[in-house]
């Protein structure tokens, strides 16, 4: 009978049950689609942070170069200082340093962190740059053309030719802890490291550099002048400065930097952890610098920035409003349903019908329209994420310097400028910082409804039903049943 | 049966009070025929409500079988109401969206019978008023009469002790309240209810064997040769 009841009275009133449903349905699409908006911009922030970060990071440890240190990148060719080469000598040298302006440390650190309370996984990482510049001695030393800021550039006749190439290459722990700059989540080509390759001369290359240099699984690769067989091509995120990983092991060999690391990526238990476990490693370590994916965000400027503040700030708000103006909607008819009905609930009542049972059936009448809102919301929720997701344009995000060079996040790139005996020190010659710095990173912004954002709106459309139901039935029982006959006697 | 000692009814509102009863003192034995009788607005439908136990007294008391109804609780007074009492209203109060059975099945829901029970027992109370075969219209597809017919089987569905019907013709025309006025005469002598009905109808009233008048709130009996069963 309650269903029978229920249903009819509904279908007798299906222009305002339609009116009543659909307004929930829209607020509830609302919360859907910012809540998958937000979502896609979080995940596009993720995509960028990641992209200067590694994968589930949630801080970084690194320690800047002390003053004095580190300096340009000397090239060295033979002979003492003030001896010049023969002009007509050919000469190529390789040089594979630690990123400028970070420093490293021994990598027991990363072993220290890991023991922190709150720490789920650590990974240490060195951050290094390989340059090389080949050519022919002039009469006079290098031409002075050719000292661009793209990755190989070269000049033609004369003065002699000067090539000049750098990329950048990280060593990373041979064994995937799912954390840090490269995971084995991010090989599309070939397989990740194993341990048996700790000291290998094995290569990972990022696809976009696979490309520009037509490399693929079985080439190789030259790394401080040794070659490296490319055992796996890994899809890096947009932005991602990293050419090259190799296995930590054969990352220190190569540099000269036997047990140090540049960076330790720390994952943490629970985002709760994050401010005591930064407060910990700054404690043990005084030197570090402690970056968290907060700190890194905060640095994100662009229009993802400003999408990120559109969907919390005026989606939130909206959707909000929506869903008030909703629900007093939805309340306001039902009041006036049962204001209409008040002889019915009168009759019922006069058969005995406790008040009880008659607050039921109104709160069920608007239970149900809140149920089919809700529905209704989910799939405009779904219809709106597919608009956002198909018409939203691909957004930029730039990273701020202070955040890109104090946290020296691997793969930043640069080449100083060269020292050459006897030619004297040049200076910024060439220049390439992080990636992100000179380009801003492109992201598609999807919008990926939430299970989350279902079980809010299931929430919300039942709590929409229960405050419309109520307030009507509020009505409905306050009435005594000689009161209620009477309004119409 | 009934009781009622010193009764007073008085409604607040929009600042002056309205005394609908004042110092009503009347008995109804069990299975009597009682017709009340009055103006307009002089308090009949509020003593049929004060003995159905939809109202309280302000003064006084209504007794029931011995219990007084205006100290009874909300839930226990609705219990009563699902047992003891059927109603029949001028206006038939019928819920538009429910057929003729199931407006007839909602008085035995408080009883929580069962649903095959309940559809058996609908189906035979609409057979008793004749409109078995209109078990599935809807009252808008139904005539006064039989509308106010199905109000009567509704009102009977639960083998109560009373029948209280206010104006049970006041909407219908002359052929229709002979029709209706027969039939709760008929029911009331085949089992044995005890039936208070207030009505201006006085051929309604010369059925009963006792009228009771009211007029501005007091009450005054005027016995009848008594009416055979």
């Amino acid at each position: 009978m309650f269903f029978t009841y229920l249903g009819r009275e509904l279908r007798r009133r299906r222009k305002q049950a339609i009116v009543v449903a659909f307004g929930l349905a829209l607020g509830i699409g609302l919360v859907v689609t910012v809540s998958a908006a937000s979502a896609g911009v979080k995940t596009a922030q993720t995509k960028v942070l990641h992209s200067l970060y590694g994968v589930g990071t949630d801080m970084s440890v690194t320690e800047s170069a002390s003053a004095g240190t580190g300096g340009p990148t000397r090239f060295r060719f033979g002979g003492s200082t003030g001896t010049r080469p023969k002009a007509g000598t050919k000469f190529s040298r390789n040089n594979l340093t630690p990123t400028p302006g970070e420093a490293t440390f021994a990598s027991s650190t990363a072993a220290d962190i890991s023991k922190l309370k709150g720490v789920s996984a650590v990974t240490g990482g060195l951050a290094l740059n390989d340059s090389n510049i080949s050519g022919t001695f002039g009469s006079f030393g290098f031409g002075s053309g050719g000292f661009g800021s793209a990755s190989s550039s070269s000049s033609s006749g004369s003065p002699p030719p000067v090539s000049l190439s750098s990329f950048s290459v990280a060593g990373v722990q041979p064994t995937s802890t799912g954390v840090g700059l490269l995971t084995a989540s991010e090989i599309t080509s070939g397989r990740y490291f194993t341990s048996a390759d700790s000291t290998e001369a094995v290569a990972v290359v990022a696809s976009s550099y696979a490309t520009q240099h037509s490399l693929k699984v079985g080439s190789t690769v030259d790394v401080a002048g040794k070659s490296l067989k490319v055992v796996g091509i890994a899809d890096m995120p947009s932005g991602s400065t990293t050419d090259a990983f190799i296995p930590l092991g054969e990352a220190q060999k190569l540099a000269g930097l036997s047990g140090k690391i540049s960076t330790v990526y720390v994952s943490v238990s629970s985002a709760s952890d994050v401010a005591t476990v930064q407060s910990e490693v700054e404690h043990i370590f005084p030197k570090a610098t402690v970056t968290t994916s907060a700190d890194l965000a905060k640095e994100v400027t662009g229009s993802l920035s400003n999408a990120a503040g559109l969907a919390t700030n005026l989606g939130k708000w909206l959707a909000i409003a929506a869903l008030l103006v909703a629900f007093g909607i939805a309340a306001l008819l039902m009041m006036g349903a049962v204001s209409r009905r008040v002889r019915e609930f009168g009759t019922l009542k006069a058969l005995g019908w406790r008040t009880r049972r008659v607050v039921g059936q109104v709160m069920g009448e608007g239970l149900t329209l809140g149920i089919v809102g809700g529905v209704v919301g989910i799939g405009l929720g779904f219809a709106g994420s597919a608009l956002v997701a198909g018409f939203a344009p691909t957004l930029s995000a730039t990273v701020g310097s202070s955040a890109a060079t104090s946290g020296g996040f691997g793969g930043g790139r640069a080449f100083t400028g060269g020292s050459f005996p006897g030619g004297g020190s040049r200076p910024g010659g060439f220049a390439r910082p992080a990636a992100s710095l000179s380009h801003p990173v492109l992201v598609h912004l999807t919008a990926p409804v939430q299970m989350g954002s279902l079980g809010l709106a299931i929430g919300l459309a039942v709590a929409g039903g229960i405050i419309a139901g109520s307030l009507g039935a509020w009505q409905a029982a306050r009435l005594g049943p000689a009161a209620a006959l009477r309004k119409v006697g | 049966m009934y009781e009622l000692t010193d009764v007073s009814k008085r409604f607040d509102g929009s600042g002056r009070g309205v005394i609908a009863l004042e110092h009503v003192n009347l008995t109804v034995a069990e299975g009597e025929l009682l017709a009340v009788q009055g103006p307009t607005g002089q308090g009949k439908t509020t003593l049929l409500q004060l003995l159905g136990g939809l109202d309280r007294p302000s003064a006084g008391s209504v007794l029931f079988e011995g219990r007084d109804l205006g100290k009874l609780n909300e839930n226990d007074l609705s219990d009563l109401r699902a047992r003891a009492f059927g109603f029949v209203f001028q206006t038939f109060n019928l819920i538009p969206t429910l057929t003729a059975q199931e407006n007839v099945e909602v008085a035995l829901v408080p009883l929580h019978v069962g649903n095959k029970e309940r559809r058996s027992r609908a189906v035979r109370a609409l057979e008793e008023v004749d409109l078995g075969e209109r078990a599935t219209h809807l009252p808008a597809e139904l005539s006064g009469g039989q509308q106010q017919r199905v109000a009567i089987a509704r009102a009977l569905v639960k083998d109560p002790k009373v029948l209280l019907a206010d104006e049970p013709t006041g909407n219908l025309d002359e052929e229709m309240r002979d029709d209706i006025i027969s039939l709760l005469e008929g029911l009331w002598r085949d089992r044995g209810l005890t039936l208070v009905v207030v009505t201006h109808d006085s051929v309604v009233a010369k059925r009963a064997a006792r009228v009771a008048l009211i007029r501005k709130g007091h009450l005054t009996i005027r016995d009848r040769a008594p009416a055979g069963r």
